[in-house]
This record gives structure tokens, sequence and C-alpha cells, in this order.
């Protein structure tokens, strides 16, 4: 059994499934006024990347959210498995030391 | 700069793009909760939001020139139809979605090429909202062109509605490079381009995106007129100011 789903939208793989009438699904990243990394507000459809993006721009920016924004089609998106959450994550539930909080920090460092 | 011109023409003017967008916002705005989908009712509703953005600085300037003490509140909602001054085509029914994006794009193309000039005006207060309303415009002529190349040049279904689409509505197109002694007037004080002048600009832009669209332009068509001067509007104002008054003429001066 595999942990990793290669394909988390599998139902909208449009090499395998019969000619749908849905647009298909896209995965909209933004990165905000002042964020460095463009973070995942959610998802829509449309025909075509460009709309994807025209679409993101109407529907996640409206409110002066973002200065760039990504589409994804969500086929390409490799996903883990649900049920696979056990062997995946929970190993490093045990493991606190691998929280850097065992060092002072000196004050001239500053902020880190 | 308003002082040393004729007050009365700048004020004609001023409703002619002030009621243009009021009129075009507030039927885009109908298609509120009935877009074919989601992604397409924000956008519409987008688009209208910003044509009312662009009312309210067209109309208050309106307003102020006219120094009669009316807001543009009140030149929106308690002028009757023989007042106002867009152009037939943007109070047009909306029809199907393809018959709004063609008349949409149609708008649109004018408004690009018109802001594009009057952001050369004279006129400081017409330069400074033609440059605000430039940006807005640019998109939505970008997506409604888009949306009349997939819809035009789509399915057979879509492409016969765009091309029915496109015969209904650009008999109303030529109103738009209409001249008369306001737009003389706008001419002279260095205010506004005389409209003839933008029509080799708007085929130029419109034949190629019918032409990516796969729809034909009708040839010579017969140009329905009477919007921009007030002389005759479409049965159709009347209805839409119905439903966009209402509240003030049945409590005037309600607020909220």
């Amino acid at each position: 059994m595999s942990s990793v789903n290669p394909s988390a939208y599998p139902d909208t793989d449009s090499d395998a499934a019969p000619p749908r009438k849905e647009w298909p699904l896209w995965e909209i990243f933004i990165r905000g006024q002042h964020g460095m990394s463009h973070r995942h507000v959610g998802s829509l459809h449309a025909p075509d990347s460009e709309m994807a993006i025209k679409n993101a721009r109407d529907v996640y920016t409206r409110r002066n959210e973002g200065v760039s924004i990504w589409a994804v089609e969500s086929r390409h998106i490799a996903a883990t498995v649900p049920s696979e959450k056990g062997p995946m994550f929970e190993p490093s539930e045990s493991k606190v030391y691998r929280h850097p909080t065992f060092y002072d920090i000196p004050d001239e460092v500053g902020h880190m | 700069m308003a002082d040393t011109i004729d007050r009365t023409a700048l004020q004609q003017f001023l409703l002619r793009m002030g009621d243009n967008t009021l009129i075009l916002g507030h039927r885009v705005s109908e298609w509120c909760g009935h877009a074919p989908v989601l992604e397409e009712d924000i956008a519409l509703a987008n688009t209208a939001l910003d044509l009312i953005g662009q009312t309210q600085l067209w109309l208050d300037y309106a307003a102020e020139v006219e120094g009669a003490g009316r807001s543009a509140d009140d030149l929106a909602f308690l002028r009757d139809v023989w007042d106002f001054r867009n152009v037939l085509l943007v109070e047009l029914p909306n029809g199907d979605f393809g018959q709004t994006l063609m008349r949409q794009f149609l708008y649109d193309a004018w408004a690009s090429i018109m802001l594009g000039r009057l952001q050369k005006s004279a006129d400081e207060r017409v330069r400074e909202i033609a440059e605000k309303a430039a940006k807005e415009n640019a998109y939505h002529v970008e997506r409604s062109a888009d949306t009349v190349v997939g819809l035009g040049d789509g399915t057979e279904e879509s492409h016969r509605r765009m091309q029915a689409a496109l015969d209904y509505l650009y008999p109303y197109v030529g109103e738009l490079f209409e001249s008369d002694a306001t737009d003389a007037a706008m001419v002279e004080a260095g205010v506004a381009p005389d409209p003839a002048g933008l029509r080799e600009d708007y085929d130029a832009l419109v034949g190629r995106v019918m032409a990516d669209a796969t729809l034909r332009l009708p040839e010579k068509a017969y140009v329905h007129r009477g919007g921009r001067s007030g002389t005759m509007h479409t049965e159709h104002l009347g209805h839409l100011l119905c439903t966009m008054q209402w509240l003030q003429r049945a409590y005037p001066g309600c607020r909220w």
C-alpha cells in the first residue's frame, strides 16, 4: 500500500475519464501583500489556465488580498492518503527533541 | 477649467459617461445569483460594482458642474427616462449569458479607447476619473473579449448564440460614434475627443476579436440612436428604472 496518492483528485484526470461537461478544478495559491510565499486559498472551476487565473482574481483577490496568483490544476497535485495518516505522521509526535526549544538563544542574535 | 467652457455641454458629456456606466452596471448586476457558474457570477458582480463606482465619479462631477444642489444619487435615482443620456446599447436586456458578454465586450472595447483618450483631457477631473476607470476597464475588456472568443469559437450551440447576439447588438454600436454640438464643444475645450474619431481603433479591435471568435460582423448595419441625445430610449429603460429607482421613489430620502 502506498502512502502517496499520485493524483489527489483522480476523477478529474482527463486522460482516463470520459468527456465531461464540467470545467476542471484548479487549486489557487495567492501571495499576499506582505507574505513571501504563495498560500493555498481555495479552489475553483475554469476551462483553462488563463481563465483559472482570471477567476482567481475575481473570486479571491477582490478585497486587495494579493500581489501574485498561482493556479494548478487539481489533478496534478500529489497528496498523502488520509488512511495512511498513522505511519506518515505519528512517528514524529514523540520526538520533541526535534523542536529547537532546548537551546538558549543569545539576545544579540535578535529575531530568528 | 470648467469655468471657461460651456457648462451645459460639459454636464451633458458627464451625464453621458455616467449614465452609460450606471445603466450597464445595473444591467450586469441583474446576473447576481443567476450566472451559469459561481466564478462567472462573482466576476460579473465585480464588473457591475466597478461600473457603479465609475458612475459615482462621473455623476458627482456632473452634479457639481450642474450646480443645482443635486447629488450623484439624485441624478441616478430621481431622473426619469427622458433625462438619461446613456447609449441604447447598455440598456438592452441581458438575454442569455452570451448576449450579456457580447454587449459587455462591445461596450468595453469602446470604453478602452475612450478612456485612453480622456486621460489626455484638458480637464483635470476628467483625466483623474479616466485614469482610475481605465485600469478597471483594461481587465473588463480582456475578460469579455476572452469569453466572446471562447463562446464564439466554442461549441455549435455557443457559436450560434454568439452570432445571434452580435447580429442583434451590432446595430446599436453606431450610436457610440455619433457627434453633435455637445461633442463639438468638448473637442473645442479639449475635454474629450470627437466620438467619430474613435471608430477606426474600435473597428480594428472588434474586428480582431470577432475573427478569433469565428464570428461574422454584420455588414452595413442600421444604426439605432436616440439614447445619448435623449430623444428616444428603448422601451427597456423604463422597466430598468422601475427596478433600480423604486426604493427612492417609494421612500423618498430613505437611507441605510
